[in-house]
């Protein structure tokens, strides 16, 4: 499976010259680029391990472009995620977030069901991944 | 100023019998609004020969404190306080028998934090007045102290899309169809393949509630059913508006704790429940982590004519202090009534910290909106892929899309329509990232991505020639003026 978290899952995998072009559309709204990756993908996993702090002094989508290939070499079997903070007023959230790593081969997830009292249903959404201890969980 | 426009005083104000409405202090010409006022502006077509700045002092008077004749009981009050006042009248543009009235009310007139009261106040009785053939209210400046008083959205749209990881994109959905005559069962099974294909959510439609085809228990466990299973296939958070709408309040509370408890991160409400309906289903909202979602059925009965009723723009602004998190605002290109400037207009209502004055989208007011929560726009009916470029630079980013018709009547099946408006959608977004000319190019950019993803091709190809243009009935009426530099 695919998963499709992040704006543009359901494009081809953006090549580096893509994703430099959204860095610098972030760049100019003047958003902070941060790197995070994580090898438990499950859609509630909210606090991917961050690469750093969010670059809010990083000027140049390179800079950044240089940040991602470290980040890659070392967690190059894990999902990357980039996504850019607003810190306005009214808005002090993320702007845009996207996948730009995946582990060659993603399992996907379980869907487990555990039938309750007159027909309710309790679901449970596990990463098959998950069963192994984190780091070992997309061995290259 | 003549005698019969001059308000009266003292023992003369309060003889008994009948005056003219300015005679009786509702129109005061000289009255400078205080930042604590709410104003109205009514367009008010006057029957023959009533003379329009009576009518407007009539119009404030009935929806205030006047009744037909003198009572001296006003003079056990400040009346002077109490009384709305019309304090300017234009005639509108373009148009023979219609005038703008703009009416100042004191903000004790109101109970804080309900809808019910200020409406029954401003679009009470006096849209049933004999002396007017037609009244609408176009806009109101509700002010920053009245503003407060309310909750807002439940949810808004910063917090709905960190909950759903959800960013930069303009959100997806589409309406379950046929909207009457699923079983539960089959029911489920559009709403999986929905989610399943691309999209974030799903939807019941407006009249979907608890009919003998199928009842509201089975659609929301089949529908949960589904949404946890798409979840799991694609490993994203995902969800579909259970409709809640029922004849009674206990009703509501019963099925939306049932949605509650099944895991739903969404219900939805029909805008015919009406104003303290809303206003509850908003408070249980916000007490239960849910996203509240407003259809607004029955609206257009009273917002499309722009001779009498109330505008869509105000229905908007009742809604974000109500406390709805989504609201349909107009798709432009779609199925459904919707001049362009006049619905970007209902989204800056809806998504603005602050919504300027701008009278050629219809605003007539600055509005503050004192940092309640944003309402997400849904822009829903007759729309396709096809026509993405042309959404998102109208509607921007922060709006859901809603292709029921356009996910569903897809040649290979629903996914095979989800994924085509995603792939759309994707890859304009990128495209407008990239610093392209999306409205110019974006038929080439939609055609380019189609190559690589053939239920785009196949939507392009199915949806190409379809469009609606028919004039829209309710317009500005005031054009863009250009300004010497």
């Amino acid at each position: 499976m695919r998963i499709t978290q992040g704006t543009f899952s359901f494009l081809p995998d953006l090549s580096d010259a893509q994703i430099t072009k959204q860095i610098q559309y972030c760049l100019d709204n003047g958003w902070a680029v941060n790197l995070e990756h994580t090898d438990d993908p499950h859609p509630r996993n909210t606090y991917w391990e961050m690469w750093g702090q969010p670059m809010f002094d990083i000027a140049d989508a390179a800079g950044i472009m240089m940040e991602l290939a470290s980040c890659r070499k070392a967690f190059g079997d894990r999902y990357i995620r980039l996504s850019a903070f607003d810190s306005s007023s009214g808005w002090e959230s993320v702007k845009l977030s996207f996948l730009v790593n995946r582990p060659k081969n993603e399992p996907g997830f379980r869907l487990r069901r555990q039938e309750g009292h007159g027909r309710n249903m309790r679901y449970t959404t596990e990463p098959y991944a998950d069963a192994k201890p984190e780091g070992e969980r997309y061995a290259v | 100023m003549d005698a019969e426009t001059q308000t009266l005083t003292g023992k003369e104000r309060y003889k008994s019998g009948v005056l003219k409405y300015k005679q009786m202090g509702y129109w005061e010409p000289d009255y400078e609004p205080k930042d604590t006022d709410l104003i109205a502006c009514f367009r008010i077509t006057p029957q023959d020969g009533v003379d329009p700045v009576e009518a407007a002092a009539a119009v404030a008077g009935e929806s205030s404190t006047a009744t037909w004749t003198v009572v001296w009981t006003d003079r056990l009050t400040a009346a002077e306080k109490y009384r709305a006042k019309a304090y300017r009248v234009d005639p509108v543009p373009n148009s023979s028998d219609q005038y703008f009235a703009y009416i100042a009310y004191d903000l004790d007139l109101f109970e804080p934090g309900s809808i019910a009261n200020l409406t029954a106040s401003i679009i009470g009785n006096v849209f049933g007045f004999k002396p007017l053939k037609g009244l609408r209210l176009e806009d109101m400046r509700l002010p920053t102290a009245f503003v407060k008083t309310f909750q807002g959205p439940a949810t808004g749209i910063v917090v709905e899309r960190e909950r759903l990881d959800k960013f930069g994109r303009p959100l997806l959905g589409a309406t379950v169809k046929p909207k009457l005559g699923l079983s539960g069962r089959n029911y489920g099974r559009v709403v999986y393949e929905a989610l399943k294909g691309g999209l974030d959510f799903t939807k019941d439609d407006e009249n979907i509630n608890s009919q003998p085809f199928m009842d509201w228990r089975e659609r929301f466990l089949y529908c949960m059913e589904a949404v946890n299973k798409a979840q799991a296939a694609t490993g994203e958070i995902k969800g579909t508006y259970l409709n809640v709408t029922a004849a009674t309040m206990e009703d509501m509370y019963e099925r939306a704790e049932f949605a509650a408890e099944l895991g739903s991160n969404i219900v939805m409400i029909d805008l015919v429940i009406g104003w303290t309906a809303i206003q509850s289903m908003a408070k249980w909202a916000r007490r239960n982590n849910m996203i509240l979602h407003l259809h607004r059925a029955g609206h257009s009965t009273y917002t499309r004519q722009k001779n009498h009723g109330v505008s869509f723009r105000v229905i908007a602004k009742w809604a974000r202090l109500a406390g709805v998190d989504h609201i349909h605002a107009g798709t432009v290109v779609g199925k459904l009534e919707g001049d362009p400037a006049t619905t970007r207009g209902y989204y800056d209502v809806c998504r603005n910290e602050f919504t300027e004055k701008r009278l050629e989208n219809g605003l007539f007011f600055d509005q503050p909106w004192a940092s309640l929560n944003k309402m997400m726009p849904v822009a829903s009916g007759g729309i396709h892929a096809g026509q993405m470029h042309q959404l998102i630079d109208l509607l921007g980013e922060d709006v859901v899309l809603q292709f029921g018709g356009g996910t569903i009547g897809h040649p290979m099946g629903i996914a095979a329509g989800a994924t085509a408006n995603r792939v759309a959608l994707e890859c304009m977004i990128m495209a407008r990232n990239e610093g392209r000319d999306i409205v110019n190019e974006g038929p080439d950019i939609l055609n380019e991505a189609a190559k690589s993803c053939t239920p785009l091709k196949q939507a392009l190809d199915t949806w190409k020639d379809v469009t609606f243009n028919y004039a829209s009935t309710d317009t500005p009426d005031y054009a863009v003026t250009a300004t010497a530099a």
